[in-house]
């Protein structure tokens, strides 16, 4: 199989991560990496540990085994400063925008600006026009993020996400809980800013249609484990029963439509 | 039998697990105070927040409870004929230990529970770790302004409420029931020591603020991110931060006043 993963352009890789949760292993021992200036996909179920794998590769979780690199820095051996510093290149989506919401949607976006640069008033008055020009929303900038809707919200942090010019940007579930209008302007954002901004996207998702529609690269994963890997195409004619049945949204197949249970009929009639 | 010792066990690993996350989460904020000092905008925010809007409770409350002071004194002291000593009674009363203490138990019912809420939800909606992702440290950000503020705000708020408790004790003793006014005052002034009863009831009053806004800040930061997490956590911090406060009350009233 062709894998472009392997040409040695990899700006994250992942090595033999395993992590648990209690007693339950959310990953265990699995190997990927993502490439420079892709956007690559990470799917699967709810509750495989998408949101995880990001918060591991942010250095916001440690795992039990294993090495997760991101531009040539092993994440977890940083010191804070040096994680701190690598965190400002990498920007994060999250699902429900993680806006500040005492703050205005300006001051959301200038947020960082005025953290990490020493930039005059102006300066950073004219970036943040900028970025909120970039996801179509430079008219609501003196808006309180509880007078956003959903999408609206994730846009405003998508350009707060943006704002320090990051090498990467990691969306969590980028199009759940989107009307189709939103959903359609989320997917040629994620997009256009890959291409226009040469970023390196990871899409965590279960919208399989959308991140179909964009990814270079798709993981799907379950219980822990890589069960498929490849191109959209290839993802697509993958001869794997349960990434078909993911990908195809079938109800009954190798998950089962039935949660485990005793016989019917006994369940029924032997009380 | 085994049940209960299995029970037993994890409740006591788990409560010194708390015991050790909210020291060390103590620990981060006290290192953290030097950048609040750089910005003080962010520390005046949070003065109003936890300070300011604090000023209504404490200031109807201090009028009653001295008014309150000043009528049960008047009934007892009368029947001695000493009613004239009730200026020092009432003053007493309140900067030695009504003050600090009543007002640090409306400061954690007021100010505690809304910054453990704040905090807790700020958990819940992923601004915490969204901050972290964006290379800004929260507990410098958000945790260590509000924490000075319950610092700064709690002494204020005592005296002031001892102030306005002195001046419903002169309403009730002297307007209403006919006390002398000048023995009230010069009696208040003569018998009241500076150092003894006002210092001594300032640093009850710093140490309260003190527990009241850690114990709010770590529940808010430990919290649960879940509605019914947060709920707890608020509840937890004002029991808990009432029963710290009566507590530390009597081993500093003892330390202070006491020969134990």
């Amino acid at each position: 199989m062709d894998n472009p993963v392997n040409s040695g352009n990899d700006l994250i890789s992942i090595e033999n991560l395993t992590f648990s949760r209690g007693e339950r292993k959310i990953f265990d021992d699995i190997s990927l990496t993502i490439q420079r200036g892709k956007i690559t996909a990470i799917m699967g179920p709810s509750g495989t540990g998408k949101t995880t794998l990001l918060k591991l590769i942010g250095g916001q979780l440690y795992p039990e085994q294993g090495i997760i690199t991101v531009d040539g820095s092993h994440v977890h051996q940083l010191k804070r400063n040096d994680l701190y510093t690598l965190r400002k290149r990498m920007g994060m989506l999250f699902q429900s925008g993680a806006l500040l919401t005492d703050l205005t949607v300006f001051e959301n976006v200038a947020y960082p600006l005025k953290e990490h640069t020493s930039l005059s008033k102006s300066m950073i008055r004219t970036l943040v026009l900028m970025k909120l020009q970039a996801v179509g929303l430079r008219g609501a900038k003196d808006l309180m993020p509880n007078e956003l809707s959903g999408g609206m919200a994730r846009r405003v942090a998508l350009a707060r996400a943006i704002a320090l010019d990051p090498m990467m940007i990691m969306y969590d579930e980028p199009f759940t809980g989107q009307d189709p209008i939103s959903l359609g302007t989320l997917v040629k954002l994620i997009k256009n800013l890959n291409d226009t901004l040469k970023l390196t996207s990871i899409v965590v998702s279960h919208d399989v249609e959308e991140t179909i529609s964009i990814a270079d690269y798709i993981y799907v994963l379950s219980e822990g484990k890589v069960v498929g890997e490849g191109t959209p195409e290839q993802i697509q004619n993958l001869d794997s029963e349960w990434v078909q049945q993911f990908m195809k949204g079938h109800p009954d197949g190798p998950v089962h439509f039935h949660y485990p249970a005793a016989d019917y009929n006994n369940d029924l009639f032997e009380y | 039998m085994t049940q209960f010792f299995q029970k037993l066990g994890n409740t006591t690993l788990s409560s010194f697990a708390k015991l050790g996350r909210s020291s060390f989460f103590l620990l981060q904020t006290l290192s953290a105070i030097s950048s609040v000092l750089i910005r003080p905008r962010l520390l005046n925010n949070q003065l109003y927040s936890v300070g300011v809007l604090s000023f209504l409770i404490i200031t109807i409350s201090g009028l009653f409870v001295g008014m309150v002071l000043g009528l049960q004194g008047f009934y007892i002291l009368s029947d001695f004929g000493a009613e004239e000593t009730l200026g020092v009674m009432v003053a007493a009363s309140l900067v030695r230990e009504l003050g600090p203490v009543v007002s640090a138990l409306l400061f954690a019912g007021r100010a505690g529970s809304a910054l453990t809420a704040e905090i807790g939800l700020m958990k819940a909606t992923e601004q915490l770790s969204g901050m972290e992702m964006m290379a800004i440290d929260p507990i410098k950000r958000i945790i260590a302004p509000r924490f000075l503020a319950g610092l700064l705000a709690m002494p204020l708020l005592a005296a002031l409420f001892s102030s306005i408790g002195v001046l419903g004790g002169h309403i009730v003793g002297v307007g209403m029931l006919g006390v002398d006014e000048g023995a009230y005052w010069s009696q208040m002034q003569s018998t009241l020591d500076f150092q003894d009863d006002i210092i001594n009831g300032v640093i009850k009053s710093i140490v309260f603020g003190f527990v009241i806004s850690w114990i709010a800040l770590f529940e808010g930061y430990d919290a649960i991110p879940t509605s019914e997490g947060v709920s707890r956590a608020t509840t937890r911090t004002v029991v808990n931060s009432a029963f710290t406060i009566l507590g530390l009350d009597f081993i500093l009233t003892a330390l202070m006043f006491g020969d134990i």
